[in-house]
């Protein structure tokens, strides 16, 4: 064997790696692969760029550059000598933010809006935030407490001093958030009820709640909206017609329950069926099983979803602008007909306010969403 | 569990509810008359509801003196509507041509907004999973974008901010081919059909159907022999082909007569209204976000062995995608993007904010507001919508059918 020992070297060690080639490496090799690998690649991502600075710079000049951001009427945002070629009018938002956030809510009572947003945030951050403690009372602050609260704060209790302010002068952001709220705490529960019906082994059960959810699902929501507004007073007595808003709150309500409810199904449908077996073998009854065993798995697993409803939801909440009622597009509507702010580019500086906050609203959801999704996923792992 | 065709989850569905009915056994008379109870009481409170809802309102439409019943139907409209496909005019149509009128508005913007959204989705879905980075991102941007700004805001955007601020009338932008374009509307050269025009239409037809005849044939060899016949050319050849011969042989029977500028307005020419013009491109531009996503979905479906697999087994790219990847992404794909048309359509009913005369904005609106039949008119309304809805599922049942993997 010594013979071989003194003939042929043999390593101790492994070799290092060597590192992949120059080409292959840093950005330049992340350049090569992933923009720049064929010829067709390369027109391609020509053609972006051109798209890109084509598309960004205009919009830069338009929005930043030469914006103006103060005055207190249209001659601001007019071309003159000083702007030739004036941009983005922002100081048309600033004179009228305070019109976008409440509407016509008086003066002296805006600071009640502002508890009712602070409020709501907290509860919100208290469901959202999944590691959050005793998310059992957030729950019940967000869907028994804080109902009561706006109402009390918005509407007023003369009772303990808050002077009564009529629907009909709230607007803006309020009205948006006012809406989306009631859609989400009430299509919430009630599409866990039409879910569960759906789901019932009784006839009847079934079939009420199968009619109503292909029926609400295969309308329109403006033709839903039409009917509460101009249909359901009709259906009261005289006296009794319910507000303006609050028609419009159950037109919303009863369309995204319809929505929820077949989230929910889903949701149902993915419990596997040993769980309802467990249940009804450890002697629960049906609403035992379902409060304790089986809702609590078919909602955190369909919680994405759930949450996708609301985007969709929120962004629904824009057509309440058509049976009148003063939410944040409309009150954008409504300030950008102004004659005193009768300027070129008011209404596309309105309409890029207004795409700017929804984007920031719903786009902040989804992204919540898919943190959600994964770490669903994380823990289904395990 | 996620369950892909409908039956399949019908299937299951059926199995869960059985298994919860079963373990139901030990106390199952107590349970079944509780059932009972809860049922009657549902009708009991469903049909008192509605008795109270009619009796009120019987009661409140007697005090506003407003009549029931679809007597309004063959009333004399009395009102004008801005874009007609068939003849109509307020004098003498009657309330039901104009639902007719409306309804077929609100087909054509949705059939337009259903071609323009499929072709925009399925270019940016595919964008979405290119290997080059910048149009992957730029795919993405898009969809972010325009999936979270409401439809609505999109629509007034494109009517109030892009359309209405095209020049005045005075000042309108003169197109190539004698179209003219101003914040009226897009004006577009007439077709003038002759006498013989009808025979380049069967030709069409006839090229169309020899050219499905043809696929339909190659289809056929390539299951029996495996060879990939080339159908493009002689398929477009007759399509294209047939007609021109036609065309020539019948004459020229067509010319177009342009629009001309008037002191006050444009005549003549076929006119694009802006609304309508506004309505397409929002519904294209919102929905094609969503179709992209659909496809994407259903691409990536796809394992990635079957595209391995069929290279191995020799088939070009091309073939690779035609033939192995689309067929099965298609199955996928196809429920959703139903779902999707379906929501462009109902979504068209948004026409009526910037007035674009659709079967909403004409019947639920202005009929409504003659009449003041609230009830008829939009329980109609609603009905032709779930008419729509439910025959779209109705088709996708059996699509799901078809198409469903019979799994051994």
């Amino acid at each position: 064997m010594s013979a071989i020992g003194d003939q042929a070297y043999l390593r101790a060690l492994p070799a290092e790696k060597l590192p992949p080639p120059a080409e292959r490496r840093g950005m330049f090799g992340w350049l090569r692969e992933h923009l720049l690998s064929s010829p067709a690649n390369i027109a391609l991502t020509l053609i972006c760029i051109l798209l890109i600075v084509w598309v960004v710079t205009p919009l830069v000049r338009f929005f930043l550059v030469d914006a103006v951001w103060s005055g207190s009427d249209r001659d601001a945002c007019l071309a003159s000598s000083a702007q030739p070629n004036p941009g983005a009018c922002w100081a048309f938002v600033r004179v009228w933010f305070s019109y976008f956030v409440y509407g016509f809510y008086p003066l002296a009572e805006r600071w009640r809006v502002d508890l009712f947003l602070l409020a709501l945030a907290l509860g919100m951050v208290w469901l959202a935030w999944l590691s959050a403690p005793r998310r059992d009372i957030g729950a019940l602050y967000f869907f028994v407490v804080l109902p009561v609260l706006s109402f009390i704060l918005l509407h007023g209790a003369p009772l303990i001093g808050l002077a009564v302010v009529p629907t009909s002068l709230w607007g803006g952001i309020l009205v948006t958030v006012v809406v989306a709220t009631i859609g989400m705490v009430f299509s919430l529960p009630l599409g866990i009820f039409l879910a569960l019906g759906r789901t019932s082994d009784m006839p009847v059960i079934k079939l009420a709640a199968v009619s109503f959810i292909e029926f609400v699902r295969g309308v329109p929501l403006i033709t839903v909206l039409f009917m509460a507004s101009v249909m359901l007073p009709l259906f009261v007595p005289e006296q009794s017609a319910p507000d303006k808003l609050v028609r419009a709150l159950i037109g919303v309500a009863l369309f995204a329950s319809a929505y929820m409810a077949e989230v929910v199904r889903g949701g149902l449908a993915a419990v596997p069926r040993g769980q309802y077996e467990a249940a009804r073998a450890l002697g629960l009854s049906y609403w035992r099983m379902m409060v304790l065993v089986i809702l609590p798995q078919a909602l955190r697993v369909t919680l994405p979803n759930i949450l996708n409803t609301f985007i969709g939801l929120f962004k629904d909440t824009t057509l309440v602008f058509v049976v009148g009622i003063f939410d944040f597009l409309r009150t954008i509507e409504a300030a950008r007909a102004d004659p005193k702010w009768a300027a070129p580019n008011t209404t596309l500086t309105g309409y890029a306010f207004a795409a700017l906050f929804y984007f920031i609203c719903c786009y902040g959801m989804s992204r919540y969403a898919r943190g959600v999704e994964a770490y669903l996923t994380r823990a289904g792992r395990r | 569990m996620r369950c892909g065709p409908k039956a399949a989850c019908n299937t299951v569905r059926r199995f869960a509810n059985a298994a919860v009915s079963q373990q139901a056994l030990p106390r199952p008379t107590r349970r079944r008359l509780g059932g009972i109870a809860l049922q009657i009481a549902l009708i009991v409170v469903i049909g008192g509801l509605a008795y109270g809802a009619a009796y009120n309102a019987a009661l409140n439409l007697s005090h506003a003196h407003i009549a029931s019943g679809f007597g309004f139907w063959n009333n004399t409209a009395g009102f004008d509507i801005s874009q007609t496909l068939v003849t109509y005019s307020a004098s003498t149509s009657s309330f039901g041509r104009a639902f007719w009128v409306g309804l077929l508005n609100t087909l054509l913007v949705a059939a337009v907004g259903i071609v323009l959204a499929t072709t925009l989705g399925f270019v940016i879905g595919i964008a979405r999973l290119s290997r080059n980075w910048l149009v992957a991102r730029l795919a993405g941007g898009y969809v972010e974008l325009v999936r979270n700004v409401p439809l609505l805001l999109q629509l007034l955007f494109w009517y109030n901010a892009v359309l209405k601020s095209l020049p005045l009338l005075h000042g309108s932008m003169a197109l190539p081919g004698g179209a003219i374009l101003n914040n009226r509307g897009l004006f577009l050269p007439r077709p003038l059909f002759g006498a013989n025009f009808s025979a380049v239409v069967i030709a069409l037809i006839v090229g169309i159907a020899a050219a499905i005849g043809l696929h339909v044939r190659a289809g056929r060899r390539r299951e029996r022999t495996g060879a990939d016949g080339h159908i493009l050319w002689p398929a477009l050849l007759l399509i294209v082909g047939l007609p021109s011969i036609a065309f020539v042989a019948a004459g020229f029977p067509l010319s177009f007569s342009a629009p001309q500028m008037g002191r006050f307005n444009v005549s003549g020419g076929v006119e694009i209204l802006p609304e309508f013009a506004a309505l397409a491109l929002a519904l294209s531009v919102y929905t094609a976000a969503f179709i992209a996503e659909v496809v994407r979905a259903g691409l990536l479906a796809v394992s990635h062995g079957q595209t391995e697999a069929a290279q191995a087994l020799g088939l070009r790219p091309g073939q690779t995608l035609r033939l192995v990847v689309l067929p099965q992404a298609m199955r996928v794909i196809v429920p959703p993007l139903t779902s999707q048309y379906l929501n462009l359509i109902k979504n068209s009913s948004l026409a009526v904010v910037i007035g674009y005369p659709d079967l909403v904005q004409v019947f639920a609106g202005t009929v409504l507001n003659i009449t003041g039949q609230a009830v008829e008119v939009i329980a109609l309304t609603m009905a032709v919508y779930l008419a729509i809805s439910l025959f779209t599922s109705l088709t996708m049942n059996l699509y799901a059918r078809a198409t469903a993997i019979a799994e051994r």
